[in-house]
């Protein structure tokens, strides 16, 4: 059947299995717009307020479901407001795939209106990008972008069309099943899915003599301790199971809280610049680290130099670029979590370390609920509340709270901005979390982020998207505030928010329910009425501007060298 | 799954992790001896493909000496000759980072012992008759050809590796150089061994 190029596009989306895009048209893309609105019965389209956030919405829609998020801009502005989407996308190895419109092939070059080299622009930010030149190579290309989107670590993919490839026509030959997956070399380090079948016996082969050598290493370990990250997503049961069999306590990064149950005895939380004691502490005296799944980011590392300074490192990744990255390992196995840590634990006798695991889990904090109007207590009382429901955040010291004392319990609950620290991330992420699960989504922000990013307000209550905002209000940037608190002087350099808005009078412009608390009693009563509500709300907690992130470990230090406690 | 791992932790001649206390491999990375490498690269041939491998040069800090690309007998796929100063460490993160390019095919550090590297330069020289015989005979020791003579300059062709041009041209130092072109460094394994074989063969 002969389409035009903006039609295949949209047949291919629907091929991928697409329900959803978030986006904001534009000149480039009317031709889009305009199958898009043919097809208005297969595939919805959310139009944000700004296309950062469409992105963000294509990325929280990702991480929140595991299926690959779409988000769709016009060139030049619309193409370089993703940009900063697509950096977080990267950084947090999130599949989505970003499409641009381009200028006409015959004006690229010549500087013409709402051109920009997007292309390049994103080079450095993507998994890979393309610039579709012929239209009879548009179908493959959206094939191979998903593939790639998804396959191995998964991460952004940016498809630039030029408006006369949209408008040229060709022979458009629907695909499924296998004819899906491009003919790319299956041994492709950046592009292997989890292997099955045959693939699987041959992997089994290839990694058992370092499947023997890890036992080894864990056999004569007496201090044993896993570290697990956002690789660890898909394997919350296998990590489960290896660290019962390892007789293992388990340290999370960020971006792998969720992993393992908290209330788990095995579960030593957050490490890093915000971690706990139990974990930082842990870190420092184990003298074997299973690290799974991470990139041993600065953040969790503090000094480099000083990190787990008695252990021998066994690093097991999907990313053969991330082993003896950030830190030299005694050894490393390459391949999905899910696959090595099955073949690890299977392949191990069980092991027991009572007194190292006593030791560690010891250090864990009881939480002691008081009556204070403080961000834990606030977190403790929302957690009673949303259970494991979803919850998105943007970046500052509510994301740090956040991650410390709402306990996740189920990968995939926590949506943050792990490396770039997008602040302005989570109110979009918030949205694609809530329309890609069909369920109410809790956002916690503060009003730093909540500034960037409050202009989709317009969006949420359009579409009914069920956002439960709980706005940390302390009148700052409070985590620039902390450092300068802590590192400059008290000099508060241009982070004080002594202005507008009044959030209050926000929401009722927007036509949201709004309530604002300063009382545990009126928080818990707020969002009891908020998640009843099933649309979205704020519910702005009035804090002081003087709090704190603590446990905190000053940049470059020891990682249990706490400058807070 | 495992395509094949130079740095592979169970083979014992493959280098290894520092000790323990100094693990960071980039902030003390200079401990291990920094060499001269080059390196291989298999790309598609297709338009941005350079501009991908040298943006993730720059935008990971390794200091690329020199660059050469050009096609191969396969008119799909491209050949990409890197020379850049790095120790083990550096290296290994060289070739894992090109390898998460979606166009990189295949990547090797060629051992210098059992490869051929060649670089070709152009030198035009200010050289009238009194000059001429001088540097003809340094174009005849270096097995340098002349390629253009005009009444007051001379230009010369050279080939060789990195030492010889380096050598050649301290010489000619001595004259009047108008301009020096070179191109990057190409290489290829001695014998049977190929970009398709395996690495460090």
């Amino acid at each position: 059947m002969k389409l035009c190029g903006a039609a295949i596009l949209i047949e291919c989306l629907i091929e991928q299995g697409v329900q959803t895009l978030f986006g904001f048209p534009g000149g480039a893309v009317l031709p889009i717009y305009d199958e898009l609105y043919k097809r208005e019965d297969r595939i919805s389209h959310i139009l944000t307020a700004h296309e950062q956030h469409a992105g963000h919405a294509a990325d929280g829609y990702a991480r929140a479901t595991g299926r690959t998020g779409v988000c769709l801009a016009t060139s030049g502005p619309g193409a370089t407001n993703l940009v900063t989407a697509i950096a977080t996308a990267y950084m947090d190895s999130s599949p989505v795939v970003f499409l641009t419109g381009n200028v006409p092939q015959q004006l690229m070059g010549t500087d013409s209106f709402q051109e920009a080299d997007i292309l390049g622009i994103t080079m450095s930010i993507t998994k890979h990008s393309w610039l579709v030149t012929d239209v009879r190579k548009l179908a493959q290309t959206v094939r191979e972008a998903f593939f790639i989107a998804k396959s191995g670590r998964p991460g952004p993919v940016l498809i630039d069309i030029p408006k006369d490839v949209q408008i040229a026509e060709c022979e458009y030959e629907p695909a499924s099943g296998q004819a899906l997956i491009p003919n790319y070399s299956p041994d492709h380090p950046a592009l292997q899915l989890q292997p099955y079948g045959k693939q699987l016996e041959e992997y089994k082969r290839r990694v058992t003599p370092y499947l023997e050598r890890a036992c080894e290493l864990i056999q004569a370990a007496q201090r044993p301790l896993i570290y697990a990250g956002g690789g660890v997503t898909d394997a919350a049961s296998e990590l489960k199971a290896l660290s019962e069999r390892m007789d293992a306590p388990v340290a999370n990064t960020l971006m792998g809280l969720g992993t393992i149950d908290p209330q788990s005895p095995m579960s030593l939380g957050m490490v890093g610049m915000h971690g706990t004691h139990a974990a930082n502490i842990a870190m420092q005296r184990c003298d074997l680290l299973l690290a799974v799944g991470v990139r041993f980011s600065d953040r969790a590392l503090g000094n480099a130099e000083a990190f787990a300074p008695g252990a021998k490192v066994i690093h097991i990744d999907l990313d053969r670029a991330e082993i003896n990255k950030n830190v030299s390992t005694t050894l490393h196995i390459t391949g999905h979590a899910r696959v090595v840590l099955e073949l690890l634990c299977e392949r191990l006798p069980a092991q027991r370390h009572t007194d190292w695991v006593r030791q560690a889990s010891s250090m864990r904090e009881n939480y002691l609920q008081n009556d204070l109007f403080e961000p834990r207590n606030v977190l403790h009382a929302l957690h009673e509340a949303a259970g494991d429901m979803t919850v998105a955040t943007d970046v500052g010291q509510h994301q740090m709270w956040t991650a410390q004392h709402f306990p996740f319990s189920r990968p995939r609950q926590l949506i943050t901005s792990g490396g770039l620290g997008t602040m302005g991330f989570g109110f979009g992420a918030a949205i694609g979390a809530s329309v890609g699960t069909g369920k109410p989504v809790v956002l916690v922000t503060g009003d730093g982020s909540f500034r960037m990013n409050l202009t989709e307000l317009s969006t949420a209550q359009h579409y009914g998207v069920p956002v439960i905002i709980v706005l940390f209000n302390n009148g700052t940037l409070g985590m620039v505030r902390q450092w300068q608190t802590l590192f400059f002087s008290k000099h508060y350099s241009q982070t004080t928010l002594d202005r507008g808005p009044d959030f209050m009078k926000l929401a009722e412009a927007y036509g949201l329910a709004g309530w604002r608390v300063q009382t545990l009693d009126a928080f818990r009563q707020a969002i009891a009425q908020a998640l009843d509500a099933g649309r979205p709300c704020i519910v702005e907690c009035m804090l002081g501007i003087d709090e704190m992130v603590a446990p905190m470990v000053a940049p470059g230090a020891p990682i249990d060298s706490f400058c807070l406690n | 799954m495992e395509p094949y791992d130079p740095f592979d932790p169970l083979d014992p001649a493959a280098p290894k992790p520092e000790a323990p206390h100094s693990r960071n491999t980039i902030s003390t990375g200079t401990q291990a001896p920094v060499t001269r490498h080059t390196v291989s690269v298999l790309v598609q041939n297709q338009p941005g493909v350079l501009s991908r491998v040298s943006g993730l040069c720059s935008r990971r800090g390794f200091n690329i000496d020199s660059l050469a690309v050009g096609p191969t007998q396969n008119e799909d796929v491209s050949r990409i000759t890197l020379t850049l100063q790095g120790d083990a460490a550096h290296i290994e993160q060289l070739v894992q980072q090109l390898y998460k390019l979606i166009v990189v095919q295949k990547v090797i550090v060629l051992d210098p012992r059992r490869s051929v590297e060649r670089q070709l330069v152009l030198c035009k020289i200010r050289a009238g008759a009194a000059e001429r015989d001088a540097v003809m005979r340094i174009v005849d020791i270096f097995r340098a050809r002349i390629v253009d003579v005009a009444r007051t300059t001379l230009t010369i062709e050279l080939t060789g590796e990195d030492d010889k041009t380096q050598a050649m041209l301290g010489l000619l130092a001595d004259y009047d150089i108008l301009e020096i072109v070179r191109t990057g460094t190409v290489a290829l394994q001695r014998g049977e061994s190929t970009i398709a074989g395996g690495i460090w063969n």
